[in-house]
């Protein structure tokens, strides 16, 4: 009974946006990092503010607030950095965010069909029922990827 | 019996690349890309007027040969404010030249990283990729990505209605003519 109850918790990563709590599955996290240099650029993605650059990779931000608490962000204390699936290939995306996060186990509750599309299940975590989130709904990517590789040898990139 | 020469790890390869600037934004193109950079004053002679509605950031073309090259100002292309544009870029294997505001410098870059995917709208289409050049990052345009097909077709359209509307009132004195002839005959 315990070895079956064990088995169905799963590790997850508590994020803060202001007063609220959200979660990721632990598997989609690469890392959590200070706040660096947003370099900006013309797009017209408007979800994505920038990119930063992380250990040699050029990661882009995208501010997730607006979507989930109704207002962006003003201060930020880190960038989770998550790893987005676009078909068979899989990116890294930072969210900023207000706190501290932490990792717990737990088991997760499947979403129903009137939830929004970027909860993929709720967690029962000390009091608080909290939205994991599917990052895939959450933030923007083409919804048909060329399966190419996220960095190209300039022989590969010349035109 | 010689001993093992020590391996090399080789060279990485570098590109060439201009860094320019656009309304305060800097940009990179490959150099094998621009055929030539003209000052402003270059053009004033030789740029004619051309008006697409929809397409403001196209306001000049310039005859070469055969072809028109369709001047781009970049700003508007990017949707940056615009400011004052100094120096032209006409590009290669294209028809477009680019309205800029300068030249930064000319560097080399080893390592392009494609656009994320995250970004999924018209830019696609704008950049090659970005590159970390002195820990900044860069975006490196695609030289055939400031005109689409479409816009060239609707571009050489708007040219040839206009010389059609040119030829029109000539041919008309042409005929006005025959018909004075026949009178006189």
């Amino acid at each position: 009974m315990t070895l079956i109850a064990e088995s169905e918790l799963q590790s997850f990563v508590l994020l803060r946006l202001g007063d609220r709590r959200f979660a990721v599955a632990a598997g989609q996290i690469a890392e959590l990092v200070a706040p660096s240099r947003v370099f900006r650029f013309p797009h017209h993605t408007s979800e994505i503010e920038g990119v930063i650059l992380r250990r040699g990779r050029i990661v882009p931000v995208c501010d997730v607030a607006e979507k989930l608490i109704g207002k962006g962000l003003k201060s930020r204390r880190f960038y989770l950095i998550t790893q987005r699936s676009y078909g068979t290939q899989t990116e890294w995306v930072a969210l900023p965010v207000t706190g501290d996060c932490e990792l717990i186990n737990a088991e997760m509750t499947l979403p129903s069909d009137t939830d929004a599309p970027h909860v993929s299940g709720w967690l029962s975590h000390a009091g608080d029922v909290i939205e994991v989130l599917n990052l895939a709904a959450l933030t923007p990517g083409p919804t048909e990827t060329a399966p190419a590789t996220a960095t190209l040898q300039l022989q590969e990139a010349r035109p | 019996m010689r001993p093992n020469s020590p391996t090399k790890a080789p060279a990485p390869r570098t590109e060439q690349i201009i860094l320019f600037r656009v309304s305060g934004q800097v940009f990179a193109i490959s150099s094998a890309s621009v055929q030539e950079v003209r000052g402003m004053d270059s053009l004033s002679g030789v740029a004619k007027d051309i008006s697409q509605p929809g397409l403001s950031k196209v306001k000049h073309f310039v005859r070469r040969g055969e072809h028109s090259i369709y001047v781009v100002n970049a700003a508007e292309h990017f949707g940056l404010p615009p400011a004052p544009t100094a120096l032209v870029f006409v590009l290669r294997r294209t028809r477009t030249a680019l309205l800029i505001d300068g030249i930064e410098k000319m560097t080399s870059m080893t390592r392009l990283q494609a656009l994320p995917l995250a970004f999924c709208h018209e830019e696609r289409s704008w950049y090659r990729g970005l590159t970390a050049l002195d820990q900044t990052v860069v975006p490196v345009v695609k030289p055939d990505g400031f005109l689409t097909p479409e816009e060239l077709f609707l571009l050489d359209a708007s040219l040839s209605q206009e010389a059609d509307e040119k030829a029109r009132p000539a041919a008309e004195d042409d005929t006005q003519d025959g018909q004075d002839m026949s009178l006189t005959q």
